[in-house]
């Protein structure tokens, strides 16, 4: 029991520890920053594409989805960090971890964009044509805020997911906040780093949770 | 006759020529011929699959046509140069659905047109969509969302919807049928008074009393062609076409 107190919530090491976490947890921050909005976005982009009249951009939409849904994470960020130099292209860690993960992140975020445009009846954008509206308004303003308040939970789970894999970047030495973490614990040959940081990710994640769980009762309702 | 005199002549509200619509090797609408004068409510009849929504959506070309000319006051609706967003706004549509915008309150579903296509600031907006909404007896309902309301005065709603944009012509598809009959006779009350103010309306629906109270003229389509048309009496009390009167003795028979 002891042992387990020493070697995991030993609050001296943690004390220790929390500059550095602290520090791998900005670069956390910095990365969901800037993956976020870019898989929000290509997500929309692609489920767009993957619903148009156009059969060419379609086919290539799916396509697109279902590559990127297929390769493992790690593996796609490890390609793109040691692979591509060796095609001449060599990449910063951080550029390295905004590529792989806009690529992850929008194959996902497309499913579930995807799933939103096919919930909103096609009689809606009738309407709105029939109103004079262009297919562009029609979507702005009727077809987007339906489709995307009908998936907001799972958008919001994804979010959630997307921040807990934001740990991989540690793989390209990337210093966010489990990288750190696991730098003090192979410094002290003690976990409660680890610990910290699972903290650290329980208290930034858990209203995200809670918030989730109230849109899904209140749609299910 | 003179050129001013020629001029003077106002063209008919719709015209449809020859109008023809396939959907893979069926073909649903197979030459139709339709002119709409200003003020008329033409009402069409017809049995299921006759192709009555595809002709409706046609006009509107929420359904390409496949050959055919429309005009509406005399403006070339089809061919490669029309700007459809402009007609559509002279055009009315309502659905058997209603196809009211569920995230945005009976108000914002009638501005929204308003706002976008016609790009009138906020004020002017609101003033023309509570108006339009008055008209149909819903202006104290302006702030409730779609599902707060009846399905009658959802229906009421889209029909503001249409109207606050001020067009020249209504089409409506069976804008009754998705009704409980309770709430049915509002929406016609709504219609009747359209019909009164002297707007031009083309109907799809089955309902007969209102035919015959409302309609200048009734149509009887069959398998993507106009087998019949004329006053609500000559239709109802003595059809010429054998299909027409099996169609109306069906209907009588069911209610
Ligand atoms: N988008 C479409 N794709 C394929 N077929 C269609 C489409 N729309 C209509 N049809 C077919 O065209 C025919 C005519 O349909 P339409 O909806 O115009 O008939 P209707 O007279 O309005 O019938 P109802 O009284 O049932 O509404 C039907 O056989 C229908 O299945
Ligand atoms: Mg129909």
């Amino acid at each position: 029991m002891e042992a387990i107190v020493t070697q995991f919530f030993n609050i001296e090491i943690m004390v220790k520890a929390l500059p550095l976490v602290l520090q791998g947890f900005g670069i956390t921050l910095l990365i969901c920053v800037v993956v976020i909005p870019l898989g929000l976005v290509g997500g929309l982009l692609a489920a767009l594409a993957s619903v148009s009249q156009n059969r060419a951009l379609r086919w290539s939409a799916i396509a697109f989805v279902d590559l990127f849904r297929a390769v493992p994470p790690l593996v796609l960020l490890i390609f793109i960090y040691a692979g591509l130099p060796f095609a001449g292209l060599s990449l910063s860690p951080f550029a390295a971890v905004a590529i792989g993960f806009f690529l992850n992140n929008s194959a996902y975020f497309a499913e579930i964009f995807r799933a939103g445009l096919l919930s909103v009846h096609k009689g809606q954008t009738e309407a709105a044509r029939s109103t004079g509206l262009t297919q562009t308004q029609a979507l702005i303003h009727v077809v987007l805020p339906q489709a995307t308040r009908n998936v907001l939970p799972d958008l919001m789970s994804n979010v959630v997911e997307v921040i807990k894999l934001t740990s991989l970047a540690s793989v390209v030495s990337l210093g966010e906040m489990l990288h750190a973490a696991g730098l003090v614990r192979s410094l002290t040959y003690n976990a409660s780093p680890l610990v910290l940081a699972a903290v650290i990710y329980l208290v930034m994640l858990w209203p995200v949770v809670r918030l989730i769980s109230r849109f899904e009762r209140r749609i299910a309702s | 006759m003179t050129q001013a005199a020629q001029g003077a002549v106002a063209p008919p509200t719709l015209t449809v020529r020859g109008l023809r619509k396939s959907f893979g090797a069926e073909e649903v609408l197979k030459g139709i011929d339709l002119t709409i004068a200003r003020s008329e409510l033409v009402f069409v009849l017809g049995p299921s699959g006759s192709g009555k929504s595809t002709m409706l959506r046609c006009c509107n070309r929420l359904e390409e046509p496949d050959a055919g000319e429309i005009t509406l006051e005399g403006d070339p609706v089809t061919g490669p140069k029309v700007d459809l967003n402009r007609l559509r706004l002279r055009m009315g549509m309502v659905f058997q659905a209603f196809n009211l915008y569920p995230h945005l309150s009976a108000l914002s579903n009638v501005t929204l047109a308003l706002r976008k296509v016609r790009r009138l600031p906020r004020a002017k907006a609101e003033a023309l969509g509570l108006a339009a909404l008055d008209r149909v007896g819903l202006k104290a309902k302006a702030g409730s969302y779609p599902a707060q309301l009846s399905g009658g005065q959802q229906q009421r709603v889209a029909i503001a919807r249409a109207l606050a944009l001020e067009p020249s012509v209504m089409l409506f598809d069976e804008p009754t049928s998705a009704l409980d009959p309770e709430l049915v006779g509002d929406v016609l009350a709504v219609m009747q008074d359209m019909k009164a103010q002297g707007m031009t309306m083309l109907v799809v629906s089955h309902e007969m009393k209102f035919a015959r109270d409302a309609a200048d003229r009734v149509i009887f389509m069959d398998a993507g062609r106009i087998v019949e048309e004329g006053s609500p009496e000559q239709i109802f009390e003595a059809p010429q076409h054998e299909r027409t009167e099996t169609f109306l003795a069906r209907f009588s028979g069911r209610g």
